[in-house]
């Protein structure tokens, strides 16, 4: 019996998938037939959520990215409508699930615009401590997967750890680590104590070792380097015309920061820089979120240690908000108020107009439209979602870069599906 | 800031103005709207388009028009903000598209058109983008009922045997 080498060959010529038909398929004609179609699917550990992608490729170059979306619609805009504005709160905490807290206080913020409440400043500097750790809390995960795609495993769990003492912070405020719901008409829903202020000064001191320690990880590791600069790039032109804003946008040289140019809540006090590169590719947004991290760190310590002293909601004779309990159980009044708020069909005199505010989420530019009809639900309540915007640049984005830099451009531009598809 | 005597001048008189907590509103006739949204792009400097979304004014005390379309411009060299609103009724709401003058609103437009039904012409390619392709109805609507016509029950199932 003789031996013999048996070669066996595959057929690894690259076929291509059927797709369902869409108008913007065209047919692929003879001349094209290296090309292939790649479906980077709705479930995907690399996209994070479920957005879906169809590519066209030739080889690994890809020519042609169709996004499609909707995969996690659940009518948020439409709940709007049926919900009062305390409860859609809790809606509103569930579309940029990264960070909460910041969705709850733009909300609240377009709200009270409407409603033309003004805060105390006791609330004021509170929620510009929470919209800072939350904005640390979604760069701390946004950087974390970047790196986790790109293969660096060590930078996400050392950033995960940070997160959870954010979670901590969180959780002795409001009682929820996750989604809060902390933020009410006039006010919040707990005022906090000395324990909190302590534990955000610990986490303040605590944070920058850690830091350090990524940024010498992944700043300069030629690795790191080598598949986010030059990739992804966006012009300033680009930039403005696709309504880049948040870091994706200040990556390109756009220097638009909410929090200096429309102030609001405690920033026109408090003294910080706008992070701006010129860079426009994944590296530069790279760079402006750690930086911005450290800015967020720069606003934390100086607005833990001026917290005003008062009332942390706003006067109970508005009738905007809750009455405290005793009063609720002891005088007429404080029943009667109760009363008008909680039950349907009483509520907040809200003016029948419209009215747009927005404020500076760790994403971009979060507005809230709210159409008022003198009753405590909205009558219309668009979100204006930044990843949504951002993930409608991605196509543009990502012609002629390789296969493997589809998890790059993806993680930098921050799409989280739930405010994507709402 | 941009002046409601130089657009009226330029547009049209019917061109209206009101500011609601420093919000400042334009209201134009769907005619105009594309004019004056390239106007304001081109000579006042609105180069970013922040929003396009619509409103349905079914059974609103005192609406005149059916639906609303809002798009929210900002001047990114001044900060400037502009809310431009026009009105379109049933049937067969339309509107320019704005796709030429800013990148973003391919997609804007076409939410639009997959919550409330109204199409944009000279749009690249509207179709729906957060409903299934072959849903029927327009969601945002309000005579469509928050929990839907059963159409997750119909929802088309295919089998290991059949796909």
């Amino acid at each position: 019996m003789s031996c013999g080498f048996i070669f066996v060959f595959f057929d690894t010529r690259p076929r291509s998938m059927p797709l369902t038909p869409v108008a913007t398929h065209g047919s692929e004609s003879k001349e094209r037939e290296y090309v292939w179609t790649l479906n980077f699917g709705p479930q995907h550990p690399a996209t994070h959520t479920t957005l879906r992608l169809v590519l066209t490729l030739d080889g690994e170059k890809v020519l042609q990215a169709v996004p499609y979306i909707g995969y996690l619609h659940s009518g948020f805009e439409k709940l709007g409508e049926h919900l009062d504005f305390n409860q859609y709160v809790t809606i509103a905490d569930r579309m940029n699930y990264l960070s909460p807290l910041a969705n709850e206080i733009a909300w609240h913020h377009s709200v009270e615009k409407l409603l033309g409440i003004e805060l105390t400043p006791r609330c004021k500097y509170l929620r510009t401590i929470l919209a800072e750790l939350m904005r640390l809390h979604d760069h701390l995960l946004n950087l974390g997967t970047t790196a986790l795609d790109l293969g660096g495993f060590t930078a996400f769990l050392y950033f995960f750890q940070q997160r959870e003492h954010i979670y901590d912070i969180v959780e002795l405020a409001s009682g929820q680590r996750f989604h809060t719901s902390y933020t009410r008409v006039g006010g919040v829903l707990f005022d906090v104590n000395t324990d909190w202020v302590n534990r955000v000064r610990k986490f303040i001191q605590n944070f920058p070792p850690v830091y350090e320690e990524v940024n010498r990880l992944l700043t300069k590791n030629r690795i790191f380097v080598d598949r986010t600069q030059g990739i992804g790039y966006l012009s300033r032109e680009d930039a403005i015309n696709l309504s880049a804003t948040g870091p994706v946008a200040r990556a390109s040289g756009v220097e638009r920061d909410l929090r200096r140019d429309d102030p609001y809540l405690a920033y026109n006090e408090l003294d910080f820089d706008v992070i701006c590169s010129t860079g426009g590719d994944c590296y530069a947004r790279y760079l402006v979120r750690m930086q911005e991290m450290l800015e967020s760190l720069r606003i934390l310590e100086q607005a833990i240690e001026n917290i005003p002293s008062g009332p942390v909601n706003i006067d109970v004779d508005s009738d905007m908000v809750l009455p405290p309990k005793p009063s609720v159980y002891r005088s007429i009044e404080g029943l009667i108020q109760h009363f008008e708020m909680i039950m349907p069909n009483r509520s907040h005199d809200v003016p029948r107009e419209e009215v747009y505010a927005a404020t500076e989420s760790p994403n971009g530019e979060l507005g809230f439209y709210i159409v008022g009809n003198n009753e405590s639900r909205a009558w219309r309540a668009r979100t204006r979602p930044p990843s949504f915007i951002h993930f409608a640049m991605f196509p543009h984005m990502i012609r002629d870069h390789q296969l493997s830099d589809v998890v790059a451009v993806l993680g930098s531009l921050n799409i989280i599906a739930a405010e994507l598809d709402r | 800031m941009v002046s409601l005597e130089e657009l009226q001048s330029r547009f049209g008189e019917e061109i209206r103005e009101k500011t609601f907590r420093d919000n400042r509103f334009i209201d134009v006739s769907s005619g105009v709207l594309l004019d004056v949204l390239s106007g304001l792009k081109a000579d006042f400097g609105f180069s970013m388009l922040i929003d396009i979304t619509a409103i349905d004014w079914l059974d609103y005390e005192g609406a005149t028009d059916r639906f609303s379309v809002v798009y929210l411009l900002l001047n990114v060299e001044t900060g400037e903000r502009l809310t431009i609103r026009t009105a379109v009724n049933l049937p067969d709401p339309q509107l320019p598209s704005v796709c030429a003058l800013w990148m973003s609103a391919d997609w804007l437009e076409r939410e639009v058109y997959d919550m409330f039904g109204i199409s944009f012409s000279d749009h690249p390619d509207l179709r729906r983008i957060l409903m299934p392709e072959e849903f029927a109805a327009f969601p945002l609507r309000k005579d469509y009922p928050l929990k839907g016509r059963g159409e997750r029950h119909n929802f088309p199932v295919i089998t290991r045997s059949e796909g």
